[in-house]
C-alpha cells in the first residue's frame, strides 16, 4: 500500500480509484473518477457531493477539460506515469492558479520525496509514496528550501 | 558583477545540504541509480568514462579573482591539477570521486560558486558576450538581464523535468557573439523606433543530431515582461514536448512540428494568463540588479603615452605585435582594451587549464582587470578592462603562463569537445585531431593570411563542439568500431547563424590536416581581396571545395 502523506504526516486515504463498478457511483464512497469517466457519464456524476467526487488526471490528460466542473471536485489527483516526466508541475499550477481549484491536489505514481518541495511549489497538497517511505526523509525534503527566487503557486 | 547577499547564501548552504544528505541516501542504497540520475546531473556530476565528471556553473561566463583561486584549490586537492573550460561558459572537473562531490560543494559555495542546473533536463547556465558591458557595438549590457533570467530559472519547480535540456543565450550587440541563434531560447536586446528597450525572442534553435536556427516568434517583449513570457514559452514545451524519444525531445522538434507561427499562437496564448503576474518584472527590480554591473573605477589614461607605449614595443618585438592584433580587443572606454587569453596552445586540450595557471589568472586579474575575468563560449578567457598602457607588461606576465599564443579568431582557435579521451557518449577523439590540426598549420604568417576562420570539432553528434556553426567543422564518427571524421564546411555562429554542409564521405584521422589544407588551398587561391573563408566560401558555394577535397591523385 502506497502512503498518503498530507499536511506532514502519514494520512488515512479517505479516496479511492474508481473501478468501473457503477453500483458504487450512487453509494458514499469518496471515489476519484479516472477523466473518461468523468466525460462520459458528467451529467450522472453531477449529482455527487463534491466531498466525495474526485478525478484522476493521467499525465498527458489535459486539465482545460475539467475547467468548467473544477468546483464540483473534493480531490484531483495528477498521476505522474513516470517520474521523469515533468507535465504534472504543470498540471498542478494550472489547477490551482487558472482554474481556482481548491480542494486536494494529489501527486501519484511514480514520484519520489526528492521530487516533494517542487511538487509542493507547484500547488500539491497530498502525495503518494511508496510504502517504505521514511517521514523523516520526506519532510526533510519538502522543506529542502527556504528561499525562492521566482513566485509559483506556494502555500500561503 | 553580480554580489551574493544573505539570501543568495542562504540558498546555496541549503543546496549543498540537500545533495550531501541525496549522496549519502544513494551511497546506502536508499535511492535508486535511475533516481539518483537526474538528482546528480541537475547538479552537474555525471558519471564518465573514467570517473565522474563535474560541472561547475560560471553564470554568463563572469568570474572573480578569489572564484578563479577556490577553482584551482579544487583542482589540486579534488582533481588531477587541471580543469576544463566548457563551449557554454562553465568549467568542469574530470577526476573527482562521488562521496567527495559534497565537499566540493562546500568549497564552491563559500565563494558562492555552485554546479546547480549545469546538466539535467531543466533550465542550464545562461550564457551571454564576454565583451558585455564594454563592447563598442552594445546597444544594451546583457548582464543584468542574464541575472534576472538566472535567478527565475534557478530552482524553478515548474521546469526541473522538461523533456531535455534547455538553455538559454542574451546577446546585447548586434553582432551577435553569444550563438543566440542555436539556443533553445536566444534573447537579442533591441531598441524600438522610440529608443525603448526590449527582446527580440528567437525559440528552437540548437545544434545536436538536429542542427537547427532558432525562429523569432516575439519581435519586442518589453523587458517588465520578459519572465512572463519565457514561463510561457517553458510551460508549452514542458507540457507538449516530445518524451517518447530523447532524440525528439529538445524544444527545436516541437517548433518544428507546430510550425513556428503555431508555436508563437501557443505562447502568446499561454502568455495572455501569465503577463502582468507575479513574476513581472518592476524598475525596483532592474535598479536593483542593475546595480550590480556598473562600470569599475576607469582611471584617465594619457593615450599618447600609452599608444606611444604600445607602438615601440610592438615595434621592437614582433611577437607582442600579432598578439596585439589578434589578442586585443576594442573598450568603449578610451585607453582602455579587453585581453583574450588563448587556452589552446598547441599540445594541450582547448579549454584545458592547470591549477597554477587558474591562480596565475586570478593574480592577473587582480592586477590588470579590477578582479575579474570573463570565460568565452570559444574556449578561452577575457581580462575585459585592460589600460593600454599596461599591455605590454601583461603581454609578457602571459607569454610566462602560456596564455599569449596570438591565434584568437584564426584557423588554430579550435572550438572542441573533451571528446573519445574523457567523455562515455563520444564516437571518437576529439582532442588529437585539434593539435594534428594546430601542428600541420603552425606558420603564423600563414595562419593570419587566412584571417577569421573558425573551426569546430565534435567527437559525436551531440555537438558539444558546435562543429555544424564552425565555417570548417569536424565530426567524429564511429563506423563498425573504427573512429572516422566527418567534414563540413560555410557554418557560421553569430548574427548570420548558418549551418554547414557536409563536404562527403568521413576520412580517417591521420587524412584529416591534409584536407584540411585542400579546403583553405581553394579559398586562398579564389578569394577575392579582404574576402574572409565564410564570404569565399558564400560567393563559390560547396561544389569547388568538394571537388578539390574528393579529386583524385593525377
Amino acid at each position: 500500500m502506497p502512503k498518503l502523506l498530507k499536511a506532514r504526516d502519514f494520512a488515512i486515504d479517505a479516496w479511492q480509484r474508481f473501478d468501473g463498478d457503477v453500483a458504487r457511483i450512487a453509494g458514499g464512497d469518496a471515489l476519484l473518477f479516472p477523466l473518461p469517466v468523468w466525460l462520459a457519464q458528467r451529467d450522472t456524476l453531477l449529482a455527487r457531493e463534491a466531498s466525495r467526487t474526485g478525478i484522476w488526471l493521467n499525465g498527458d490528460e489535459e486539465p482545460e477539460q475539467i475547467a468548467a466542473d473544477i468546483r464540483r471536485f473534493g480531490c484531483v489527483a495528477v498521476n505522474f506515469p513516470a517520474f521523469m516526466d515533468g507535465r504534472g508541475f504543470s498540471c498542478g499550477r494550472l489547477l490551482r492558479e487558472r482554474y481556482g481549484f481548491r480542494g486536494e491536489l494529489r501527486a501519484v505514481g511514480d514520484i519520489f520525496v526528492d521530487q516533494l518541495h517542487f511538487l509542493r511549489r507547484c500547488g500539491f497538497d497530498a502525495f503518494e509514496l511508496p510504502d517504505d517511505a521514511s517521514l523523516d526523509v520526506a519532510l526533510n525534503c519538502l522543506d529542502a528550501f527556504s528561499i525562492h527566487y521566482q513566485a509559483a503557486c506556494d502555500p500561503a | 558583477m553580480y554580489l551574493y547577499d544573505d539570501r543568495d547564501r542562504c540558498l546555496l548552504r541549503e543546496r549543498v545540504r540537500q545533495f550531501r544528505d541525496q549522496t549519502t541516501r544513494y551511497l546506502d542504497g536508499d535511492l535508486s541509480e535511475d533516481q539518483f540520475r537526474p538528482l546528480r546531473l541537475q547538479n552537474g556530476l555525471y558519471i564518465q568514462r573514467l570517473a565522474p565528471m563535474l560541472r561547475v556553473s560560471i553564470p554568463y561566463g563572469l568570474i572573480a579573482a578569489r572564484q578563479l583561486r577556490r577553482l584551482a584549490h579544487i583542482a589540486r586537492t579534488y582533481d588531477k591539477g587541471y580543469a576544463h573550460f566548457t563551449t557554454r561558459q562553465n568549467i568542469q572537473f574530470n577526476w573527482p570521486q562521488l562521496p567527495e562531490v559534497p565537499d566540493i560543494l562546500v568549497e564552491l559555495a563559500e565563494v558562492d560558486m555552485h554546479a546547480i542546473q549545469t546538466s539535467g533536463n531543466c533550465i542550464r547556465n545562461i550564457t551571454s558576450d564576454e565583451f558585455a558591458g564594454i563592447a563598442p557595438d552594445e546597444v544594451e549590457d546583457p548582464r543584468p538581464w542574464c541575472e534576472l533570467v538566472r535567478r527565475w530559472s534557478t530552482f524553478h519547480p515548474e521546469f526541473a523535468y522538461l523533456p531535455r535540456k534547455f538553455k538559454i543565450a542574451v546577446s546585447g550587440s548586434a553582432s551577435d557573439r553569444a550563438a543566440i541563434q542555436v539556443h533553445d531560447i536566444g534573447l537579442q536586446l533591441v531598441k524600438n523606433a522610440e529608443g525603448a528597450l526590449g527582446f527580440q525572442v528567437y525559440v528552437g534553435g540548437g545544434l545536436g543530431r538536429t542542427p537547427v536556427i532558432g525562429e523569432v516568434i516575439g519581435e519586442f517583449i518589453e523587458p517588465r515582461h520578459l519572465l512572463t513570457y519565457l514561463e510561457a514559452i517553458l510551460r508549452v514545451y514542458n507540457r507538449y514536448g516530445r518524451r517518447d524519444n530523447k532524440y525528439k525531445a529538445r524544444i527545436k522538434i516541437l517548433v518544428k512540428a507546430w510550425g513556428a507561427e503555431v508555436f508563437a499562437a501557443r505562447v502568446a496564448a499561454e502568455w495572455e494568463h501569465l503577463r502582468d503576474g507575479p513574476n513581472t518584472l518592476t524598475e525596483a527590480d532592474f535598479a536593483q540588479v542593475r546595480q550590480f554591473f556598473t562600470a569599475p573605477a576607469y582611471e584617465a589614461v594619457d593615450l599618447a603615452v600609452a599608444e606611444a607605449l604600445v607602438s615601440a614595443c610592438a615595434a621592437a618585438e614582433r611577437a607582442f605585435a600579432r598578439w596585439l592584433e589578434r589578442n586585443v580587443r576594442a573598450h568603449r572606454v578610451p585607453g582602455y582594451c579587453a585581453v583574450v587569453l588563448s587556452l589552446k596552445p598547441v599540445g594541450v586540450a582547448p579549454g584545458d587549464v592547470t591549477d597554477a595557471q587558474l591562480d596565475a589568472i586570478a593574480d592577473l586579474a587582480d592586477r590588470y582587470a579590477f578582479g575579474e575575468a570573463r570565460v568565452t563560449h570559444h574556449q578561452n578567457l577575457v581580462l575585459a578592462d585592460v589600460r593600454r598602457d599596461d599591455l605590454p607588461e601583461l603581454w609578457r606576465a602571459l607569454k610566462a603562463q602560456g596564455f599569449a599564443t596570438p591565434t584568437i579568431g584564426t584557423l588554430s582557435d579550435i572550438i572542441c569537445c573533451p571528446g573519445g579521451d574523457f567523455c562515455s557518449l563520444a564516437n571518437a577523439k576529439s582532442i588529437p585531431i585539434a593539435e594534428a590540426i594546430q601542428r600541420e598549420f603552425d606558420d603564423l604568417d600563414y595562419l593570419y593570411d587566412l584571417g577569421d576562420l573558425t573551426l569546430n570539432i565534435s567527437g559525436c553528434m551531440n555537438a558539444c563542439g558546435h562543429h555544424h556553426v564552425g565555417n570548417i567543422g569536424i565530426l567524429g564518427v564511429d563506423k563498425k568500431g573504427e573512429e572516422f571524421y566527418q567534414i563540413q564546411i560555410g557554418g557560421e555562429a553569430g548574427s548570420r547563424a548558418t549551418l554547414g554542409q557536409v563536404l562527403g564521405p568521413s576520412f580517417y584521422a591521420p587524412e584529416v590536416p591534409g584536407i584540411i589544407a585542400r579546403i583553405l588551398d581553394v579559398y586562398v587561391q579564389r578569394r577575392h581581396d579582404g574576402e574572409t573563408f565564410i564570404e569565399t566560401f558564400r560567393r563559390l558555394g560547396v561544389e569547388p571545395f568538394k571537388d578539390s577535397v574528393y579529386a583524385k591523385a593525377a
